[in-house]
């Protein structure tokens, strides 16, 4: 067997252990090591895995996957993570230790790898719980603040509560099956009323996950109370985390939905409803982190509507469209962060007269929620424009309908935040003050929305060579 | 012609203007405002060039390139142009160029906003000069924005705000744009699975049998995406608001070239893909034309807001594009064509000339006026001309248009033609109403400050005034264009041909 195969993974972990024992051993004064080695590092890792593409292989009898497709995630957790650090440079400053926070990101990323090429229901729960324990630890992280320690505790308590979910779906599809492994329980499969109640079981534990309606409910809270990196990490980080085991999961352990066990459809319904409510909620949001978080909900839609369609354009469409997501929800969140270091405020009025203090910020913001909404030359419209062609090319012609009317709407709440921008007006005229490192981020953000949009053919080869290894 | 690409460097030239703009420092007003004016007069000049250098006993495409885009989308980033498109460019670049000239007296922000205005230039261009669907499509989405910032910063708040105006204009047009994507979609869908290849291109989609239910319900999609565009009734409330409340660039380019898209598209798309479903749904279509043209032209009795007057007169003239395109012959089409162009010129004229007076007296109500020709005599000609255009005098291209249009309509439906007929003497009662109200009679002696036009200001009069006349003294220049463009499309989907015309 080649451990090399498993270089990514290894490495990753071992710089989360690296890192929280950096901190243990050196005294708080520096801080700044500590984060230098979690991004230099994870940097490392990120072209690592750009520049050595591995081989398919099945490792330990199907238990762990490496193909293109578990590698593109682990592409996509490693930029998000690379950009959330990079932006969160300046907002970490207020922690007095900083290496908890590091290493506990990066032991979330390596959950999030796990989950993505596991090839078995046990090695998928245990990368989920990595993330997910990591991330219950990271919503909490600022300690004075009551809102990010309810925040914690709701993710806790509902976490633990769709993990349970989740766990009783599986123990009821290897009751029938006598299997955990995917591709097993794919042969196994058998149109029976149990296993129909496993698969929405285990659909409930992911909807929880990737924040489906209605299992959304404890988006906007956590989202608003947790630390603003964190939240972005969560929103897209965790999410593409969800999709990437939920369509693994479907496509090799429950196959074309047939009889019984049409998932497709209850996907579409799913992502009708949650296009639909995310949406018209966002509508009212006063608060950037509410309204990005309703908006992430939004967002799992229409991704959703890709995996409901699981032929080639949809699942092309949720690999490209997980990927844009990154650039275009770290951009926003980037720019909220260094809005909120400046200000202090979270609400909409804290961005009044952005385009006066901050030109470059309030352009970078406007472009990144247009490229959620969907609005050309910016990504979003090239990833939408998959997705729904493998709706209606599914038969989901009203999915479509439905998916593109409400990105038109959800360009209401986000030119909301544009008009405050460009026409509010805000006590003090001093430009916001931001880091390098946030500065890089920010460009990175958009000029990856903007290359993508413009020329989005290479990417989706990439991911259309990625979806062959589940096909 | 030889290997220069004209068409890409007409797009560029904007877009390029914009960057260099973009790196200058925001106080340079004077650099800024002369980069805008060169590079959309360079895009002006290159599309005459295009124009003269189109080969008419040839036909079909010509300028084309193509660069592989989107492989599994079959997308191509294709250029190219024919007789439908040129007219189109023409008044872009015209309107385009006039349009810089027109707001040549902004003073805050001047930076951002020609930015945006050259980004919202070379977006409407795009879309008449592609053949691909998709960037059509994402030239016409791009537009969008940039709109909606311009109003919001540079507009006017007077009967609406401008806020509400540019959301209210926003929204409406993305909501139709929504299902006018669905529809190609669902388009580009269909015809990969009948005929296994995946490709936007408007003229291969256009070659493949769709049933006739596949085509009602796409071509009724794409009907209520470019009708709202067209603002077409009962989708219209948009146009006069949004007009209304943006400042003069933007309501100049967004009636005189924006709206045509929408009428173009019809015709380009919807028509030339799905002429079974088109059959089906032009009678619904010259019914609703019949809103736009009456029931418009009766609100603009009632209006004192000279930009409400324009804006429901644009919607009204708009009437005359959708019962041509409904009729479904050689000779309406033509006349839809040629109306599309008569009216953006027209309605970008009295846009400049309504912005300019603005400026100077900061009240838009025609009752406030009387007697500006003794004043400003040059700004009176400009609105004469803009106005005798709109009610359709001959020696002005717009007489062509309509009267084109009602000629091969009515061979069509001839109630309904009659009915729109009708709309020509409502246009010149309102028209010569507020026209006479504001500019005849008396000396008003409030008004004595105000200084005519000068300078930078008689170019949007010069440029659109000239193809006012032009199109109306040498209605071949155009028609020899349009008559082969729209043959084409005719052979295509197998019109019958009516009567020699023109």
């Amino acid at each position: 067997m080649d451990l090399s195969l498993l270089m990514i993974e290894i490495l990753v972990a071992l710089l989360g252990l690296a890192v929280l024992i950096t901190g243990l051993v050196l005294p708080v004064q520096h801080n700044k090591i500590v984060s230098g080695i979690a991004f230099w590092g994870m940097l490392l890792i990120l072209a690592y895995s750009i520049a050595v593409i591995p081989e398919s292989a099945s490792l330990f009898n199907g238990v762990y996957q490496i193909d293109l497709y578990g590698h593109y995630f682990k592409i996509l957790f490693l930029a998000a993570a690379v950009l959330v650090m990079l932006m969160s440079n300046r907002y970490t400053e207020r922690f007095s230790k900083k290496s908890e926070f590091y290493g506990l990101v990066i032991l979330a990323t390596t959950g999030m790898m796990l989950m993505a090429a596991a090839g078995e229901f046990i090695t998928l729960y245990i990368g989920l719980e990595l993330m997910t324990i990591s991330f219950y630890i990271l919503t909490a992280y600022l300690l004075e603040d009551k809102l990010s320690g309810e925040a914690g505790l709701k993710y806790l308590i509902l976490g633990a509560l769709s993990s349970a979910i989740l766990l009783f779906g599986v123990s009821l599809v290897y009751a029938m099956s006598g299997t955990v492994n995917f591709s097993e329980i794919g042969a196994a499969m058998k149109n029976q009323p149990v296993m129909l109640a496993g698969l929405v079981l285990i659909l409930a534990g992911f909807a929880f996950k990737i924040s489906v309606v209605p299992f959304h409910m404890w988006t906007p809270d956590i989202y608003q109370g947790a630390p603003i990196p964190i939240t972005a990490y969560l929103s897209v980080g965790s999410k593409a985390a969800g999709f990437a085991a939920l369509i693994r999961v479907l496509m090799t352990a429950f196959g074309p939905g047939e009889g019984l066990l049409d998932w497709n459809l209850l996907l579409a319904v799913l992502a009708a409803i949650t296009i639909l409510t995310g949406n018209l909620i966002a509508l009212v949001q006063q608060d950037i982190k509410r309204l990005l978080a309703y908006s992430s909900i939004a967002q799992a839609g229409y991704i959703l509507a890709g995996a409901a369609a699981a032929n080639a354009y949809g699942l092309k469409g949720v690999l490209f469209y997980a990927m844009i997501y990154v650039f275009a929800n770290v951009g926003a969140f980037a720019v909220a962060t260094a809005v909120e270091t400046d200000t202090g405020k979270t609400g909409i009025e804290a961005f009044a007269g952005l385009s006066k203090r901050s030109p470059m910020m309030a352009a970078i913001m406007s472009i990144c929620m247009l490229s959620l909404a969907g609005i050309p030359p910016m990504a979003g419209f090239a990833g939408k424009f998959y997705l729904f062609a493998g709706a209606i090319q599914a038969g989901y012609l009203w999915l479509a309908v439905i998916g593109l009317v409400m990105s038109m709407v959800s360009v209401y709440y986000y030119l909301n935040v544009a008009k405050v921008m460009y026409i509010g007006e805000y006590p003090s005229e001093m430009p916001i003050k931001i880091n390098s490192g946030a500065v890089a981020a920010l460009w990175i953000c958009v000029i990856a929305t903007i290359v993508i949009g413009c020329y989005p053919g290479p990417l989706s080869e990439l991911a259309g060579y990625a979806i062959q290894a589940i096909m | 012609m030889n290997d220069f690409p004209f068409l890409l460097a007409t797009l560029l030239a904007p877009l390029l203007g914009a960057v260099i703009i973009m790196c200058l420092p925001a106080g340079q007003h004077k650099p800024i405002k002369y980069i805008a004016a060169v590079s959309t007069g360079i895009s002006l000049v290159l599309s005459l060039i295009i124009a003269g250098g189109y080969d008419k006993n040839l036909g079909g495409m010509q300028f084309v390139m193509s660069v592989p885009w989107i492989k599994d989308l079959g997308v191509n980033f294709a250029l190219g142009v024919d007789g439908i498109s040129i007219p189109m460019l023409l008044l872009t670049t015209l309107i385009g160029f006039s349009a810089i000239f027109a707001s040549w007296k902004i003073a805050e922000r001047v930076k951002e906003f020609f930015v945006l205005l050259l980004i919202l230039i070379a977006g409407v261009m795009g879309t008449f000069i592609t053949t691909d669907l998709f960037i059509f499509l994402l030239f016409y989405e791009v537009v969008v924005i940039p709109i909606y910032l311009l109003v919001i910063m540079f507009g006017s708040t007077k009967r609406v705000t401008k806020e509400y105006a540019g959301m209210k204009l926003t929204i409406y047009l993305l909501i139709g744009s929504a299902f006018l994507l669905a529809g190609v979609i669902a388009l580009f869908v269909k015809a990969k699975a009948l005929s296994g290849v995946a490709s936007m291109d408007i003229a291969f989609l256009g070659t493949i049998d769709y049933s006739v239910g596949f085509q009602l319900i796409v071509f009724a999609f794409m009907a209520f995406g470019f009708g709202t565009l067209l603002s077409m009734f009962p989708f219209h409330s948009w146009s006069p608001d949004g007009y209304a409340g943006a400042p003069t660039a933007v309501s100049m380019i967004h009636a005189g070239v924006l709206k045509k898209i929408g009428g173009y598209g019809l015709i380009r798309i919807a028509l030339t893909i799905l002429p079974d479903g088109a059959q089906i749904i032009a009678p619904i279509i010259a019914v609703l034309a019949i809103g736009n043209i009456v029931y418009a032209a009766f609100i603009c009795l009632s209006q004192k807001d000279l930009k409400y007057i324009v804006g429901y007169s644009s919607v009204s003239h708009m009437g005359y594009v959708l019962i041509g395109i409904a009729a479904l012959n050689i000779v309406s089409l033509n006349g839809a064509v040629i109306m599309m162009f008569a009216h953006g010129v027209m309605a970008a004229l009295f846009f400049a000339m309504i912005g300019n007076l603005y400026e100077k007296s900061h009240t838009r109500n025609i009752d406030d006026f009387g007697g500006l020709a003794h004043q400003m005599p040059k700004l009176t000609a400009g609105f004469m001309i803009a106005g005798l255009a709109s009610l359709g005098l001959p020696g002005m291209v717009n007489f062509i248009g309509e009267f084109t249009i009602f000629v091969g309509a009515f061979s069509s439906f001839k109630a309904i033609t009659v009915l729109a007929i009708t709309g020509i003497v409502f246009t010149a009662l309102y028209i010569l109403k507020a026209l006479g109200t504001m500019l005849f009679g008396p000396r008003n002696e409030k008004w004595d400050h105000l200084r005519d036009l000068k300078g930078p200001e008689m170019v949007p009069l010069l440029v659109l005034g000239i193809a006012i006349f032009v199109g109306g003294f040498f209605p071949f220049t155009l028609m020899d264009f349009i008559n082969g463009g729209v043959g084409e499309i005719a052979q295509q989907i197998g019109l019958l041909k009516i009567g020699g015309l023109l």
